[in-house]
């Protein structure tokens, strides 16, 4: 199936202004669209459940920092269609890209539409500082918690110079770790 | 009967103390990249690192005697590598192994520690990317010199 035909049934689902949606050709054959940020996670849910489509896998989620450029970011989908029984007849993938403004870089989390998206998203805000409202964990998942800036984009410095930390505290207080202690000599001493 | 027939040995403490721990140094399992695989195959039996009495690779650094660093260390990991090595209990000692451990190799960026020796005390390092199992034998045979000439007064 090729982008013009999925493009066809975006906007047969989604009535409204059609330059929302946009084809591309891409080097490698595969089909590739443009989705417009506003609407994006209703397009998202179209792709999903529109019988002739039923992207029904999230493969990945990135990013790419087009910097000087403006829009900034696109964020990339890559969805496949199984082609397995209930999930269409045949298998595709498709490439979906969103342009991100470098000032306002956020997008409407898909989490609700694939859960797979949870962590992949995790992982763009990570290195690109791509905001996803709706998302219901947005931390970072691959740089330490109290990691500064976003290593993946083009104006980040590549060498970093800072002391190595060597300490990192417990995973839990102080308190929930007495109190664990308590508890097991308390357990020994009844037995 | 003279003193040579005497089936006896006379011999100072610290020496046999020494003999002992660099005859059996063990390791703690750290592998944390491709530098891992030479290592394993270090004590596998083509290579035979029990020729040495270093091949009981222990899973716990509360068993341990040495941490071989085999791979590059990332920052987030630096915390993690630390606390084990300050498990092991004393004697200890570190062969930081491979160009990454030593120095950061090709990784000079903001996610990689540039040399291991930032963070924990390094005895030996062996450098090659990655070192071929006969340089890690060579570099425990260098430590088990360097433990024979440690004083316990010292």
């Amino acid at each position: 199936m090729e982008a013009p035909a999925i493009l066809e049934v975006l906007s047969r689902r989604l009535p409204g202004d059609p330059g929302r949606f946009e084809a591309v050709s891409s080097l490698d054959g595969m089909p590739t669209i443009y989705i417009a940020r506003d609407g994006f996670v209703d397009a998202c849910a179209v792709l999903r459940d529109a019988l002739e489509l039923q992207f029904a896998v999230l493969m990945d989620i990135t990013a790419v920092d087009y910097l000087p450029r403006e829009p900034r970011f696109e964020i990339i989908y890559l969805l496949v269609s199984p082609g397995v029984a209930g999930y269409g007849t045949t298998p595709k993938r498709l490439r979906v890209k969103v342009r991100v403004p470098g000032d306002d870089a956020r997008v409407a989390s898909v989490s609700g539409v694939w859960t797979a998206a949870g962590w992949a998203e995790r992982e763009v805000f990570d290195l690109f500082g791509i905001q996803f409202d709706g998302h219901s964990d947005l931390r970072r998942i691959l740089m330490p918690d109290d990691w500064e800036g976003y290593p993946l984009r083009r104006d980040y410095p590549v060498q970093i110079k800072d002391p190595v930390k060597t300490y990192e505290p417990l995973q839990m207080s102080e308190e929930e770790f007495v109190a664990n202690v308590e508890a097991a000599r308390s357990r020994t001493r009844r037995e | 009967m003279s003193d040579a027939d005497l089936p006896i040995l006379t011999t100072t403490v610290e020496k046999v103390v020494q003999w002992a721990r660099r005859s059996s140094i063990w390791p703690v399992t750290f592998g944390l990249a491709c530098c891992a695989i030479e290592m394993m195959a270090m004590s596998a039996s083509r290579y035979d690192i029990a020729r040495f009495g270093a091949e009981v690779f222990r899973g716990s650094p509360r068993q341990s005697d040495l941490m071989i660093v085999a791979g590059r260390l990332s920052r987030k990991m630096a915390p993690v590598l630390r606390r084990i090595y300050d498990q092991m209990p004393e004697p200890k000692w570190v062969i930081s192994m491979g160009a990454c451990a030593s120095v950061g190799g090709v990784f000079d960026n903001y996610a990689i520690v540039q040399g291991v020796d930032q963070v924990v005390p390094v005895d030996v390092f062996v450098p090659g990317c990655p070192p071929r199992p006969e340089a890690l034998i060579y570099g425990i045979v260098q430590l088990q010199r360097k433990i024979d000439k440690q004083r316990m007064s010292a």
